[in-house]
């Protein structure tokens, strides 16, 4: 049986599941229940600064994407930082971990970019025994309007700044949560590591309306007839979590640095995928907002199951494994050719990659052949795009076949075995200079 | 089973307590909800050239609104359906999907769960029939006018084509309402709260059309006076005949035409008030003989036997239709066939004696053995025959007893089309005679106005909307398209 366990700065947990700060992690209550259901860890609904606390809007907070059947595919909200007085969430807190010593307590906090503020606030944290702090430079709504949250995630010096502050301020570790809401990932990440943070996690809400209601011209969710953009998160958002993972994972300036992984995490496989890119461990927030606490339960055997099959015994055996897999695409082999394979066996003819190709792309699968309906590769045309393994609704049913030999039917020219990527290509006009 | 010995007819009415009809003759396939409508939509694959749609007598284009359900646009789909089948509503719940469109879709092929294609067709057109106006508009008037005779799905077909194109149409309809199996032969359970009157009431939303209802040809109006008072005639009577089981007695109380009994159950306000045998026994093979068969069983008869002279495989009933029969306790026996009525002191029959039948070399034999079965009730199921008289009194060209005509539904006779099933190879569905009624209606149009041929579908019906009447380029070949690029 494989160990979950993992040491996340320092920071023992059980698994590496941790919830992410958000309604979820909201009070004792909460937090008491998520650590009975399983969950390793928890970061705390983010604290504000002393004094009355935030309100929150009485209206609909949060919006949805569903599938047909309802399924959540996207999810958004418009909610702030807690609405308790700060004194109140310490106490839970303090208690909370006294009762969980086993389980990462973790303070998400957010106040205003004043070092007075920063440094008022870390001691009352520190006194509640929690095991770090995150840095909500993130929440894309509401207190960014006010100069906090994703207004300071914006701005790499005052992430670098704050950072300084907390280091200066705390003996306790650092996590410095990224906003995506930005062009370039790494300039954030590399500004936290500058200011001395222990470790980033990532990816906040990214800025969305969900939908507007046609009926009342308003984005969703409507409050009185007007809406306001949200953070969006939930599996929608995984695969833009992935790449921002991944390019920290990879800048030379950044590489090493400790990495809680956060975006539309579901199931066990997400998360495997997450740590495959560097994760030490993962944030979840929606998919507990959607099922319920027990799903950590499926998360916990089914990473368990996966590590057993794969030999992995601890998390460190494949945290990071993909990381060098991910490049640029000037270094990918363009020697490597694959030709799309229907295997009529499974085929079920129902012609979606016949039109897809030849309406979309490059008019190589049949849709007839000696007058019956059949649909088949025609290996002069394909240029092995994988659009017809994306559409078709049979799994494996069609598959890319690499060739390795001989002469490639489309292009004629023989199929080289080394590998050769653009920047020596003939083609390449800055050839060998095509680094950007 | 006493009847045969005693030769006593057990043959009441209200076999079920008052409040059990409107349950067991509930609607079969109850609607979708809007959620369901979803999930079930997005089954569909929107297939290239989709099978089910080639499947579809009537072409409707289902991979189309079956998206349009997916996107919440029922009434557009309800649009796409109806443009092509104007009597989609009753299809959606009468076809034989399970042979037809559900039989073809690639889920059925690939799991043996096809997308519930019927099920998404009623759920688009029941929504724009509740809600919505009638979908099509009369293009201005023509000044032709066109004759229909029989008002059942064939001529109803015919006429909604032709008004839509700006004709007045006149139908003639033996009965004294329109509709015809669409009213009178339907199981009640598959069209339940009067809906054939209903889609009635809905085709003629379209305007141009005038029913005249007691009017039968050969009876009450004469082909000729037809022909000399219209600028052309369709003729969809159906087939008005039953065929005879060809034994002594058969007009005697107690063996009954199946049809006549279902249209008179059909027009029942009451059903505790229709007679029906303790012991019924229903010879034939097709639908009529499921449909009357599960209709006693459910009216409270205690043993309904089918007797049908060859195999399952053989029966035109569908497999469904078979399960359909099974379900309610019919038992199907195979391999008999009539041979002598059993009649008791008062001549009534009340049993039947039929014998085993072999297949020898692809004929049909009898094996020499026999059974005699006690019946209160026998229905006579094996097929409706044409209008003869009325068929060979007007010389018109005739193939096996039905009219002769060619694929745009053209008669041997200039002016007169048919279609439905009083055509030669007609294939006894709703669906099928409304393709006829279309395909006449749009042959009729051509000849009327002199115009050449005009593809119908959905780009050229928006084109038209649009642009006042564009015309859409003919659509390429897609097969040698890779080698031309």
């Amino acid at each position: 049986m494989a160990d979950l366990s993992t040491n996340f700065l320092g920071i023992k947990s059980p698994n590496p599941f941790w919830l992410a700060s958000a309604p979820p992690t909201d009070k004792a209550y909460n937090v008491e229940r998520a650590f009975k259901a399983g969950w390793g860890g928890v970061v705390w609904k983010t604290l504000g600064e002393e004094g009355p606390p935030v309100v929150n809007v009485n209206g609909p907070r949060y919006g949805a994407i569903h599938g047909p059947d309802r399924r959540l595919l996207g999810f958004n909200n418009i909610e702030l930082i807690t609405d308790r007085p700060l004194e109140l969430n310490l106490r839970e807190m303090t208690e909370v971990k006294k009762k969980w010593p086993d389980r990462a307590l973790i303070a998400s906090i957010m106040v205003p970019c004043e070092e007075e503020a920063w440094k008022a606030i870390l001691p009352l944290v520190e006194a509640t025994g929690s095991d770090g702090i995150e840095l909500n430079f993130g929440c894309p709504h509401g207190m960014s309007e006010r100069g906090m949250g994703a207004a300071v995630g914006q701005v790499p010096e005052y992430i670098e700044m704050v950072v300084r502050w907390c280091k200066q301020y705390t003996r306790m570790p650092v996590i410095t949560k990224l906003t995506p809401n930005i062009t370039d990932i790494r300039k954030p990440a590399r500004a936290a590591k500058s200011g001395g943070t222990d470790a980033v996690s990532l990816i906040n809400t990214i800025n969305s309306i969900v939908s507007v209601d046609l009926d009342n011209f308003a984005p969703n969710p409507t409050i009185d007839g007007r809406g306001s953009h949200g953070g969006y998160c939930g599996p929608a958002v995984k695969p833009i979590a992935l790449n921002m993972v991944a390019e920290i994972a990879r800048d030379p300036e950044t590489r090493g640095l400790p990495i809680s992984g956060i975006g539309g995490i579901t199931t066990w496989r997400d998360a495997a995928e997450f740590i495959a890119l560097g994760c030490g461990n993962v944030q979840v927030c929606t998919a507990a907002m959607t099922y319920g606490f027990k799903v950590v339960q499926e998360m916990i055997s089914g990473l368990s199951d996966w590590m057993d099959s794969r030999g992995f015994r601890t998390i460190d055996d494949f945290q990071g494994l993909a990381v060098p897999n991910v490049t640029d695409w000037q270094y990918l082999n363009l020697n490597y050719i694959t030709k799309a394979q229907i295997d009529q066996e499974l085929c079920i003819k129902c012609g979606r990659c016949h039109i897809v190709c030849e309406d979309t792309s490059h008019q190589a699968i049949t849709s007839m052949v000696d007058g019956a309906r059949h649909f088949e590769v025609i290996d002069e045309e394909c240029v092995g795009c994988n659009l017809c393994v994306s559409v078709c609704p049979v799994e494996n049913c069609i598959t890319m076949e690499p060739m390795v030999s001989g002469v490639d039917p489309r292009t004629k020219m023989p199929i080289q075995p080394d590998y050769a990527n653009w920047t020596t290509h003939p083609n390449n006009p800055m050839a060998k200079l095509a680094a950007e | 089973m006493g009847s045969m010995d005693s030769g006593i007819r057990d043959v009441r009415a209200g076999r079920l307590s008052s409040s059990a009809y409107a349950e067991v003759f509930s609607d079969l396939h109850p609607p979708l909800s809007r959620h369901e409508a979803f999930v079930e939509s997005d089954r569909c694959y929107f297939c290239y050239d989709a099978p089910c749609m080639n499947a579809c007598p009537t072409g409707i284009d289902i991979p189309l609104f079956i998206r349009e359900i997916a996107a919440d646009n029922p009434t557009g789909s309800a649009k796409t359906i109806l443009s092509e089948n104007i009597l989609g509503g009753m299809c959606a719940r009468v076809c034989p999907t399970e042979t037809l469109c559900e039989q073809a879709c690639v889920r059925e092929v690939a799991e043996g769960k096809p997308v519930k294609i019927g099920l998404l067709q009623r759920y688009a057109t029941d929504h724009l029939m509740a809600n919505g106006q009638h979908p099509f508009k009369r293009a201005e008037p023509t000044r032709k006018s066109i004759a229909v005779v029989g008002a059942g799905p064939a001529g109803l077909s015919a006429a909604h084509r032709l008004a839509m194109h700006g004709h007045d149409v006149t139908i003639f309809e033996a009965r004294p309402k329109a509709g015809g199996l669409n009213e009178y032969g339907i199981a009640p359970y598959k069209s339940v709260d009067d809906f054939a009157q209903k889609e009635l009431d809905f085709i003629l939303e379209i305007g141009g059309i005038t029913i005249q209802n007691d009017k039968a040809l050969g009876r009450d109006i004469s082909l000729d006076a037809l022909k000399a008072g219209f600028d052309a005639v369709f003729l969809g009577m159906g087939l008005p005949g039953v065929n005879d089981l060809g034994l002594d007695g058969e007009d005697a109380a107690g063996c009954i035409d199946a049809v006549d009994y279902i249209s008179v159950l059909r027009q029942s306000d009451n059903l505790s008030e229709i007679p029906v045998g303790r012991d019924v026994v229903v010879i034939g093979g097709g639908m009529t003989a499921i449909d009357v068969a599960v209709q006693t069983k459910l009216l409270g008869a205690e043993n309904v036997i089918i007797a049908y002279r060859r195999g399952p495989e053989h029966m035109n009933a569908s497999d469904f239709e078979q399960e359909l029969a099974l379900k309610n306790g019919v038992i199907i026996r195979h391999w008999l066939q009539p041979r002598a009525l059993t009649r008791n002191e008062h001549g009534e029959v009340c049993g039947i004696t039929l014998d085993y039948t072999v297949m020898t070399d692809g004929r049909l034999g009898v094996s020499g053995e026999s059974i005699t079965l006690a019946s209160d009730q026998i229905f006579k199921a094996i097929g409706q025959t044409p209008a003869e008289a009325v068929l060979a009194e007007a010389n018109i060209a005739l193939t096996r007893g039905r009219i002769s005509v060619d694929d745009e539904g053209r008669t041997s006779i200039p002016g007169i089309w048919a279609g439905g099933d009083c055509v030669a190879d007609g294939e006894d569905l709703t669906v099928a005679a409304v393709q006829d009624g279309k395909i006449a209606a749009e042959s009729i149009h051509r000849a009327l106005m002199q115009q050449p041929e005009k593809v119908s579908g959905f780009v050229e019906a928006t084109m038209a909307d649009n642009s006042g009447g564009a015309s859409v380029p003919e659509q390429q070949s897609s097969q040698p398209s890779h080698l031309v690029s």
